[in-house]
């Protein structure tokens, strides 16, 4: 062993020494910076997630409104904004939900907050409520005629071109013109607050035009009249005329 | 003889030096070892006492283009939550909306991230063929390039599958900000390190959704596990026809788009 030891020379022993005090000054100062924890899980610091997971949490949550203010919630369970969370416009409630008394919150009141979702945007999906605010009762708060808990229209729309109004332009065009919406369309009223859910009927058979524009119907006659039994074949009327500008005279 | 004595005396001064040095490094090595015995590793002593384990989960989103209705109060509750900087051009979550011409010129615009909604667009109404919003945030990728380029370890993917940023051992770098392909990083102006959306991690971990989900008014946003049959997520993942950002980069995004057009990226 001692023979080995003098047999390498003097300057490889007095290199290898300066590389072994440097190899242990680097594990040394590497154990001094680098965190314990760190690698435990991966190439982290396993730490750094519960700094990040004690974070201040300042939306309660849904869930918790219930316990106080359940009238309001059930109020709220059978309206359009059954699934609109109540921070939404309250704001976050953390601090509310830990000290009631101390921290109280806002409700908006004012009529900038309800366009943020229902002014009309092109962008929006199509059947989401909007309006144009600027011609939409201009000075009016909107919690005057909407309850936000409950909102609805408080007057259903009278006529049907305040929805329809494309149908409505064409049809005013037509020789339908005095024909009202409802000859043809059996319309539920809910349909006027609840649009999708109750759908207006339309005509299914051929005998619905026929009513009028039959030979062997008693209608006026400057209403064009066909055969109902040889014209148009198996087709339905409202594939080659539509109802809304019908075109032949 | 006189010469050979003195080489005898020689290696023995240097024996004994190079044994004292030995003995005296040694010593160095006491503390390293002291507090490689003494760690208690901090794991997740917090977590521990919440009872969750982040093996059990992998968490995802899903986003509802069709739903999307562009108010920005998911922009706005992640700002407070999170205690974002309320300047513009920071954010952990922002919506654009895509506005496509009948020329096939594309148009995206986020005002202030869409923090106050969005303006009526006015001018060219009559050529837009289709318009929606996009809620935009980060993907949580599964095999994410910002992991991959941090020089020090400051960010990383939990065995949640969620990608987070320590704060303390970022050294405000902006690789990561550059490499992630859906800019969904930013370099916080305060702190300057980089900052980026935690799927609300500390909401999360305490079974509370994260907050853009929570204020969502039109459920446009679905978070849940992305394997356990009874999440919501899942059901929304088998009842849409879905799509990722930028697919051909291979990162496997953790947020599924529904309804997503072809112009989206």
């Amino acid at each position: 062993m001692i023979s080995f030891w003098k047999k390498i020379p003097e300057q490889v022993k007095r290199l290898s020494l300066i590389l072994i005090i440097f190899i242990i000054t680097f594990i040394f100062i590497r154990s001094k910076l680098v965190p314990p924890d760190f690698g435990e899980y991966g190439h982290y610091r396993t730490s750094a997630v519960d700094e990040i997971i004690g974070q201040e949490i300042k939306y309660a949550g849904h869930t918790l409104c219930n316990d106080c203010h359940n009238d309001v919630v059930d109020f709220k369970k059978t309206g359009y904004h059954r699934n609109v969370a109540c921070e939404v416009c309250h704001g976050p409630a953390a601090l509310h939900t830990d000290d009631p008394v101390e921290f109280e919150l806002q409700s908006p009141r004012e009529r900038g907050h309800c366009p943020l979702c229902h002014e009309y945007i092109s962008s929006r999906p199509t059947g989401f409520p909007q309006i144009v605010s600027a011609s939409h009762n201009p000075m009016k708060p909107c919690i005057s005629c909407h309850n936000p808990h409950d909102p609805k229209p408080p007057e259903a729309p009278k006529e049907c071109e305040a929805c329809h109004a494309e149908i409505s332009r064409t049809k005013s065009l037509s020789h339908h013109v005095y024909i009202e919406c409802t000859v043809c369309h059996q319309t539920p009223n809910e349909h006027k607050i609840n649009p999708r859910n109750y759908l207006p009927g339309i005509p299914s058979s051929r005998e619905f035009c026929g009513g009028c524009h039959s030979k062997d119907s008693t209608a006026s006659d400057e209403i064009p009249k066909i055969d109902i039994n040889s014209h148009g074949e198996r087709y339905m009327c409202w594939q080659c005329h539509y109802p809304h500008l019908p075109e032949a005279r | 003889m006189e010469n050979v004595n003195n080489q005898k005396s020689n290696d023995l001064k240097r024996r004994k030096f190079i044994k004292n040095l030995f003995i005296s490094l040694s010593g160095l090595f006491i503390p390293g070892f002291v507090s490689a015995m003494t760690k208690t590793g901090g794991l997740k002593d917090l977590i521990l006492s919440l009872a969750y384990d982040p093996k059990e989960h992998l968490w995802g989103m899903g986003i509802d283009i069709d739903k999307c209705i562009g108010c920005g109060r998911c922009v706005n509750a992640c700002k407070e939550e999170n205690d974002v900087s309320r300047e513009p051009f920071f954010f952990r979550t922002w919506v654009e909306r895509y506005r496509i011409f009948d020329n096939g010129k594309v148009l995206v615009d986020s005002p202030n991230g869409a923090i106050n909604g969005f303006k009526p667009s006015t001018n060219d109404e009559e050529n837009i063929i289709r318009s929606f919003f996009v809620p935009k945030l980060c993907n949580h990728c599964d095999n994410p390039p910002c992991v991959q380029v941090c020089p020090v370890g400051a960010t990383f993917k939990t065995d949640d599958g969620v990608i987070l940023v320590d704060p303390k051992y970022c050294i405000g770098c902006r690789y990561c900000i550059q490499a992630c392909p859906y800019g969904a990083r930013f370099l916080d102006p305060e702190t300057r390190t980089a900052e980026k959306c935690t799927f609300c991690y500390h909401r999360v971990v305490r079974e509370l959704s994260p907050v853009c989900v929570e204020v969502c008014p039109t459920q446009a946003r679905i978070f849940g596990e992305i394997k356990k049959k009874p999440s919501p997520l899942v059901r929304f993942m088998r009842k849409h026809v879905l799509g990722v950002l930028k697919p051909a980069l291979n990162t496997e995004p953790k947020v599924f788009y529904a309804n997503m057009d072809m112009e989206v990226r």
